[in-house]
């Protein structure tokens, strides 16, 4: 069984490869398609017509985990009759690995949380765009790539947590505020090697510059209550034991906590609504630049924007739906309306690295 | 060392083969570990920008938190190990049957779950700390949890088990003979168990302890579990948080040589002992612990044996028992069938070449050849000391260029990336130092005089490799089969690598729960890998009777 689906697999890189078949007319020709399909919204969810030319599988290199994913590929493959094949993994070796295989690769699809990461791919050529209007629809710009190399799926807000019998949310406005003396020893910081915190940081050098960010960070810093976390759960857990009165975390965790225990006494807090709005990052997607099945890839990419698996984001992790039109479930929807920062996410990559060279001279661990 | 105890003659045919094969065999498994430290060919602007960083900023803190890693886990895995060792090979006392080989059952955990079930419990918001504060008050007094001092001590649980081991061969090697030999001759007792017994198992000794430590230079899971930075922090930050492999791939190979330098300096610092026993243990003679001493003894060892593996072990079980119901699926079926056939398969492969390695220098022709076959091996095992994931990259690049070659060459498709062929080379470059090990004490055991010996009672070589080595060699065979095994269960960065599709394993299992934070949904997958790993364990402390005297 493995060594036929090796063997298929191999043919098709082949077939792909060859110099008859350029890539890059596939994509366009490709592009085409859904673009025309779609006349109207509800035709959204109407299958493709079959572009017959290479009906494979889908190869999905993901460094979301699969109990996340799987579902919504499973129903993919129910709905459309195309198999998506998994590889889970980090995101650095993930990348790495379709660096290495190159034109060889097996990946139609990366697949990865953070838009730091997805910039870092795109940025070493590993992406090829897509035009899609359906995409364009669905998610708004600034949680694209502007050239249509990957989009967002699904939206995650990293915001300010508090203890309901310690604060009150009054004394709570932005992330730079948390830099104030008045938290000094009632901070609590994940560890600045997460990239959710690098992207923070990055967004804010974006706002307000680096010297600015770097003053907030040192603040942080001497605010910290205790060392770094290696989790957001711990940290969630840290506060409501009493370890620390103030922290920032990404929703879905506190939902997670809230699962397990309703009654938990941390609450969220929507950070920076006067002024940029809550700091938001992705999952999301790319085709890869060799890819074989580019018309399953871009089919599977615009499906993931539609109504259902869009629901699918919310329930099976927290998140926030990627596409407007969509409601997130109610555990969700408890936590209130907020502001989004509507920086492009893509900043979050390119300042990544000042980002981490700032968070080490600032020693945030 | 002696050069007259070739079981084949210099010149023939056989030999030739062997040393031309295991030379082979080690260019093979080197190739990925010189791709990395190539990657010092490479220092553009953009590099030279993150090494004047990392300078300014943590180079230093992290170089000396290494230290401080590497000498805390080196005293603790030595204390840990040699004394429970001592204790249950040579001293009798309470319930010793029992512990001999329970308390190699911690070798099972891996040191990344360890850790966060540590965390889990002693935790400011886990169990122990909350029910304190609720008996003392919210300031009673608890250790710093995330302290280098607790670090230490995780290491030291997990990974006391291969000096344990290797210890307690080599003593039960001695018995008590070079023990009362020292007596005799007037030593106090613990001046004869440092002067006398410790320098005889010294070699058994530092090869365990050697193995912990490149473990711990290598380990990303637990020290980012418990925020600790070290030098592996860099590699990791480098490529994941400023993009660039390169500077990873190069602090990495700064990593390996590190630990050439110290393996070179061990090497040279016992270059002209050499240690055999002289009779057979004749009797299982030990000493009777009675009264204060045998309950001490007794004591100790539960101890140990509650908080290395009792307590975690306690934790998982809970924490699946919330859990159980929705987690376990039919595909736990797979995954417990990938993890034991891929370990399965590393585990003779890796042996293999291990002996193969061992057996090339041992009958090197002459001086030149011996250092030549020592340079490879020396290479060829460096791997343990490798992150995993930089190690896979060293991998990846490596194969996709053979494929790419054979590809252009002969019109073939792909076959080393995404195969298993591709994972078990892995598997060989990073546990060759862990079969390496036995393999190479085994054969040490094996005095001179007995090939020379079969050699003069007119023994052919192949006999002699066929009656004497394999025989004698088979523990130790044996021992670095099912270490590699577990090891290889235990495996995670390179296996979510290089794995092809599909090949998802409890490791692969365990590491997408712990990365979004579900600790308690890695319990199931954890705890079926150690599940797992149990009855290799104890085969191994079976096993470990019957290996050589004098290793």
């Amino acid at each position: 069984m493995l060594s036929r689906i090796t063997l298929v697999s191999s043919f098709l890189i082949l077939a792909a490869c060859s110099r008859e078949a350029p890539v890059q007319s596939a994509a366009e020709a490709n592009v085409a398609t859904p673009a025309a399909e779609i006349a109207d919204s509800t035709a959204v969810d109407a299958p493709a017509p079959a572009n017959t030319e290479s009906s494979g599988p889908v190869v999905v290199y993901s460094s979301r985990q699969e109990y996340l994913i799987k579902p919504l590929f499973d129903r993919f493959t129910e709905e459309t009759g195309i198999e998506v094949q998994l590889q889970t993994g980090e995101d650095g070796p993930l990348i790495a690995r379709l660096e290495a295989e190159g034109d060889a690769t097996f990946a139609d699809i990366l697949y990865t949380v953070d838009a730091g990461n997805l910039w870092a791919a795109a940025n070493k050529g590993l992406l090829q765009p897509l035009h899609s209007d359906v995409l364009e629809k669905n998610i708004p710009a600034h949680l694209r790539d502007p050239q249509g190399l990957w989009s967002g799926l699904s939206v995650r807000a990293r915001t300010i947590v508090y203890s309901t019998e310690r604060v009150d949310p009054a004394e709570l406005s932005t992330y730079e505020a948390l830099a104030d003396p008045k938290w000094k020893g009632k901070l609590c910081l994940r560890t600045s090697k997460k990239v959710y915190n690098m992207s923070l940081v990055a967004t804010m050098i974006d706002r307000i510059g680096v010297e600015a960010t770097e003053e907030v960070v040192r603040g942080w810093v001497a605010n910290l209550a205790t060392r770094v976390f290696s989790s957001d759960n711990l940290l969630i857990q840290a506060i409501a034991a009493g370890q620390c009165d103030v922290g920032i975390v990404n929703t879905y965790y506190l939902g997670q906590e809230q699962q397990q225990n309703p009654e938990i006494p941390v609450k969220l807090f929507w950070a920076n609504q006067e002024v940029s709005g809550v700091h938001v990052n992705i999952s999301g997607a790319g085709i890869t630049k060799y890819a074989h099945n580019v018309a399953g890839a871009a089919k599977l990419i615009e499906w993931l924007s539609t109504d259902e698996p869009q629901h699918m984001f919310s329930d099976l992790n927290l998140e926030y739906p990627a596409n407007p039109a969509i409601e997130p479930i109610e555990l969700v929807k408890s936590w209130g309306d907020f502001k989004h920062d509507t920086i492009n996410v893509e900043t979050a990559g390119r300042l990544q690295t000042e980002a981490v060279m700032l968070m080490d001279r600032a020693d945030y661990r | 060392m002696p050069l007259s105890d070739q079981a084949l003659p210099a010149s023939s045919y056989q030999n030739r083969l062997l040393q031309a094969l295991s030379l082979l065999l080690a260019a093979c498994v080197s190739v990925p570990i010189i791709v990395i430290i190539l990657q010092w060919g490479t220092l553009g602007s953009g590099e030279q920008v993150i090494w004047q960083h990392l300078f300014d900023t943590k180079l230093g803190r992290l170089a000396l938190n290494t230290l401080i890693l590497v000498f805390g886990v080196g005293a603790g895995v030595t204390l840990l190990g040699v004394s429970l060792a001592w204790l249950t090979s040579v001293c009798e006392f309470p319930g010793r049957r029992i512990f001999e080989w329970a308390l190699m059952l911690p070798l099972a955990i891996p040191g990344y779950v360890m850790a966060f079930v540590f965390l889990g419990i002693f935790s400011y918001a886990g169990p122990v700390q909350t029910q304190l504060r609720s008996w003392f008050g919210v300031n009673s007094w608890f250790p710093d949890i995330q302290s280098p001092g607790a670090v230490i001590l995780i290491f030291s649980l997990v990974l006391y088990p291969y000096v344990f081991l290797l210890a307690r061969t080599a003593f039960l090697a001695q018995g008590r003979s070079t023990m009362d030999a020292a007596r005799v001759l007037g030593l106090p007792p613990f001046a004869a168990f440092l002067r006398v017994v410790i320098p005889v198992a010294r070699p058994a000794i530092v090869g365990g302890v050697a193995l912990a430590l490149m473990e711990t230079l290598a380990d990303f899971g637990a020290v980012s579990v418990f925020g600790y930075d070290t030098f592996t922090t860099a590699i990791y930050t480098s490529w994941s948080g400023l993009f660039n492999l390169t500077v990873a791939a190069q602090l990495a190979s700064l990593l390996l040589l590190f630990v050439a330098v110290a393996m070179t300096l061990e090497q040279y610092g016992r270059k002209h002992q050499r240690y055999t026993q002289n009779e057979r243990r004749k009797t299982s003679r030990s000493y009777q612990l009675r009264g204060g001493r045998a309950v001490a003894a007794t004591l100790f060892c539960c101890l140990i044996l509650l908080i290395a593996f009792v307590i975690p072990v306690t934790q998982l079980l809970v924490w699946v028992s919330n859990n159980f119901a929705t987690d376990l699926d039919s595909r736990y079926v797979e995954f417990f069938l990938h993890t034991i056939g891929l370990a399965a398969m590393a585990a003779v492969t890796t042996a293999a070449i291990a002996l193969l390695l061992a057996l090339g220098k041992r009958m090197a022709a002459s001086t030149g050849m011996r250092r030549w076959q020592q340079r490879a091996e020396r290479i060829a095992t460096l791997g343990y000391a490798l992150p995993g994931s930089v190690l896979a990259v060293g991998i990846m690049l490596t194969f996709t260029w053979v494929d790419q070659l054979l590809a252009s060459a002969f019109q073939m498709q792909a076959i080393l990336v995404n195969s298993v062929v591709a994972l078990l080379l892995a598997y060989v470059i990073r546990f060759l130092a862990v079969a390496h090990a036995p393999v190479e004490s085994g054969l040490l055991g094996i005095k001179p005089s007995v090939i020379e010996a079969a050699r003069s009672l007119g023994a052919s070589p192949s006999r002699v490799l066929r009656e004497v080595y394999v025989p004698m060699l088979k523990p130790g065979l044996f021992t670095a089969l099912l270490i590699v095994f577990v090891d290889v269960m235990k495996e995670m960065p390179a296996t979510l690598m290089v794995r092809p599709f599909g090949w998802d394993t409890l490791a692969v299992r365990v590491f997408q729960m712990t990365t979004e934070g579900q600790w308690e949904r890695a319990a199931l997958p954890a705890l079926t890998l150690l599940l797992a790993g149990l009855i290799p364990v104890i085969l191994l402390v079976k096993n470990s009777r019957f290996m050589p005297r004098g290793c």
